[in-house]
């Protein structure tokens, strides 16, 4: 795609973003999982496309901020908005706090170590909050009531979660030109080498987790809420839903690419909307093939398999962009 | 926490008690960690699926008993019918991941994982199941300490299947060309291998050691689809520890963890007890991974 193309179909997806909750408004609550979804897919592929450091446990970062965030609504009693608001600030602080301190331990490891340690985190996370009373242990806290009926709620966060994935998309599309996506993609070709040419590598990563961290800190903050409930493995620490969802989605899309993580999101998105519902209870079976078809059969991606489907379209974008 | 600890200092029978059950669990992960540091060795694969297939074992076991049948007869049978399992999951999928990234062998199997884990679900339900061996119990020292005699009998059922693959891998043909594999693929190939049915065979053999083991589980604990993971994981903790074709090292390594999980549920609470085991994974990873950093290598 020409950086033309590119700007057309940002101002088509802007225009949709804004328009659809009004277009179809049965639909409004499915959107704003859309978008929730698209963030959680470019996030993950800040560390797991980028820079090749493949986590399991991004959704730690969610989880933190949901509970952070509903922790914040009920101990503040400020008024709604501002306690969400507040809320999802905090989380949004702590996952990136925790980020990087768990980053300055963990990403030292390479390649399938991480992974596993990052699977390790979620889960332990999960089981911590399922323990802790203060945080509600195994029955999780209730979110207060949307101030509204819930067509309007669907409607605040369909705009709040779309609001927050364009910011994503352009925050990342501006970082991945600058030295310091070049720097996440030298670690991620020949980290050795990379280290070699003097970029302090470990502060990339960190870096970039961070990053993550912080817009999955948010995401969760206000997912609690449109939810309706906090819980410590179905929703905030859910391994095997949003936790492989983002994985999954960034893949399918084609990850270390900018438009993948968002076309996997939207294409898995739709897909499951449309089938899940005929499934009744076999969908995590279905999830479970899902993975390793794709895994096994299709780990380039869409937008991998469309690069060596018409190579030539490629070659043009790759000159129009000047990285040829 | 404190009073737990004090609890401990004050009755020292019960030190003995929390070692004695943590030894014998022990020596069941020590068979699911073999059957992973196998599969690793040789295919180079981290299989993510591991406790999910400790699990079936267990639910084979569990639908035997159903039948009728003595639950005792869940090992050999659970063994048998997870080779054949393991050999097509091997045909369909590890076979097709075995020679490329980690990663990607990595996802496929926890695919694998999250699609065994479901599948039970759909078949058993979400309820913890355990199989009745009818066995009693011994009391030792004054009844301080109570010993189940089905979970010495799965210590001894686990020990004796060790045992028996080790023989398995020294004397028998198959057994020599798995290892010959494991040290160098190129080189067996050249020496006529076939190195895919070495693969094959590893794989399925891995399936039946936590097959065998899930039965174990299941008559002297219990089993519940999604506790597998845990599994998974200290067998990898195992792993790493002990390092790959390390032996004596798998032993200690899986017995220590189970003494070690065993006083981490009772000083900080049975509900910690599976976040112990993963906050333990990622302090394990860490502290390897800092000790290699002092000699500029990192963990591959």
């Amino acid at each position: 795609m020409s950086a033309r193309r590119q700007q057309l179909l940002a101002l088509g997806i802007a225009a949709a973003g804004i328009a659809l909750p009004f277009a179809i408004p049965d639909f409004r609550a499915q959107i704003a999982m859309l978008w929730a979804l698209v963030i959680m897919a470019q996030t993950w592929d800040i560390t797991g496309g980028q820079t090749g450091y493949n986590s399991f446990g991004n959704i730690l970062f969610f989880g933190v901020g949901m509970y952070a965030s509903v922790v914040v609504q009920r101990d503040t009693g400020l008024d709604y908005y501002a306690a969400l608001a507040l809320g999802m600030a905090t989380g949004a602080a702590i996952a990136a706090t925790l980020a990087v301190l768990l980053g300055s331990m963990i990403l030292r490891m390479r390649g399938h170590y991480f992974a596993i340690a990052t699977l390790g985190l979620g889960i332990a996370a999960g089981e911590i909050a399922g323990g802790w009373d203060y945080l509600g242990a195994g029955s999780g806290l209730s979110p207060p009531l949307f101030p509204a009926p819930p067509q309007t709620a669907n409607l605040f966060f369909a705009y709040l979660y779309f609001a927050l994935a364009a910011l994503t998309f352009a925050a990342l599309a501006a970082l991945y030109r600058t030295r310091f996506g070049l720097a996440l993609n030298a670690i991620r070709d020949n980290e050795d080498k990379a280290e070699a040419m003097g970029l302090r590598t470990g502060l990339y990563k960190i870096t970039a987790w961070t990053i993550a961290a912080f817009v999955l800190g948010l995401t969760g903050g206000a997912m609690g809420n449109m939810l309706g409930f906090v819980d410590p493995r179905d929703t905030a620490f859910a391994g095997a839903t949003f936790g492989v969802w983002m994985v999954l989605m960034a893949i399918l899309g084609g990850k270390g690419t900018l438009w993948g993580p968002v076309l996997g999101a939207t294409v898995f998105h739709i897909t499951q909307e449309l089938l899940w519902t005929h499934l009744l209870g076999w969908q995590r079976v279905a999830l479970g093939l899902i993975i390793v078809g794709i895994v096994v059969f299709f780990p380039q991606g869409i937008l991998g398999w469309a690069r060596t489907r018409w190579p030539a379209r490629h070659e043009q974008r790759e000159q129009g962009s000047g990285r040829a | 926490m404190a009073a737990n600890v004090q609890l401990l200092a004050d009755a020292p029978f019960l030190i003995l008690q929390l070692l004695l059950d943590g030894l014998m669990i022990g020596a069941i992960f020590a068979v699911a960690a073999y059957g992973m540091a196998l599969v690793w060795g040789v295919m180079n694969v981290i299989n993510v699926v591991q406790g999910e297939l400790v699990m079936l074992g267990g639910f084979i076991t569990y639908q035997l008993t159903l039948w009728g049948v003595s639950p005792l007869w869940g090992v050999p049978v659970a063994a048998l019918v997870l080779f054949f399992i393991g050999f097509g999951l091997h045909h369909a999928v590890i076979r097709r991941v075995a020679d490329r990234d980690m990663f990607i062998s990595l996802l496929a199997t926890f695919g694998l994982s999250i699609l065994l884990q479901q599948l039970m679900n759909q078949i058993w339900g979400g309820d913890v199941r355990t199989a009745e061996s009818g066995l009693g119990t011994w009391f030792l020292l004054d009844y301080t300490v109570t010993v189940s005699q089905m979970k010495a009998a799965a210590c001894g059922g686990a020990i004796a299947i060790g045992c028996a693959l080790i023989l398995f891998l020294k004397k028998s043909r198959i057994g020599q060309a798995i290892r010959a594999t494991a040290q160098n693929p190129r080189a067996a190939r050249i020496l006529g291998i076939d190195t895919n049915r070495v693969f094959a065979a590893t794989y399925g053999i891995n399936a039946a050691l936590c097959g065998a083991a899930g039965a174990l589980v299941v008559m002297a604990y219990s089993v519940h689809p999604y506790i597998g993971l845990p599994y998974t994981v200290r067998s990898f903790m195992i792993v790493i520890v002990a390092g790959l074709g390390n032996l004596p090292g798998v032993i200690a390594a899986g017995l220590g963890l189970g003494a070690a999980e065993n006083f981490a549920g009772f000083i900080l609470g049975v509900q910690y007890q599976v976040a112990f085991v993963f906050c333990l994974l990622v302090v394990i990873l860490v502290i390897r991974s800092s000790l290699l950093q002092r000699q500029r290598r990192f963990l591959r």
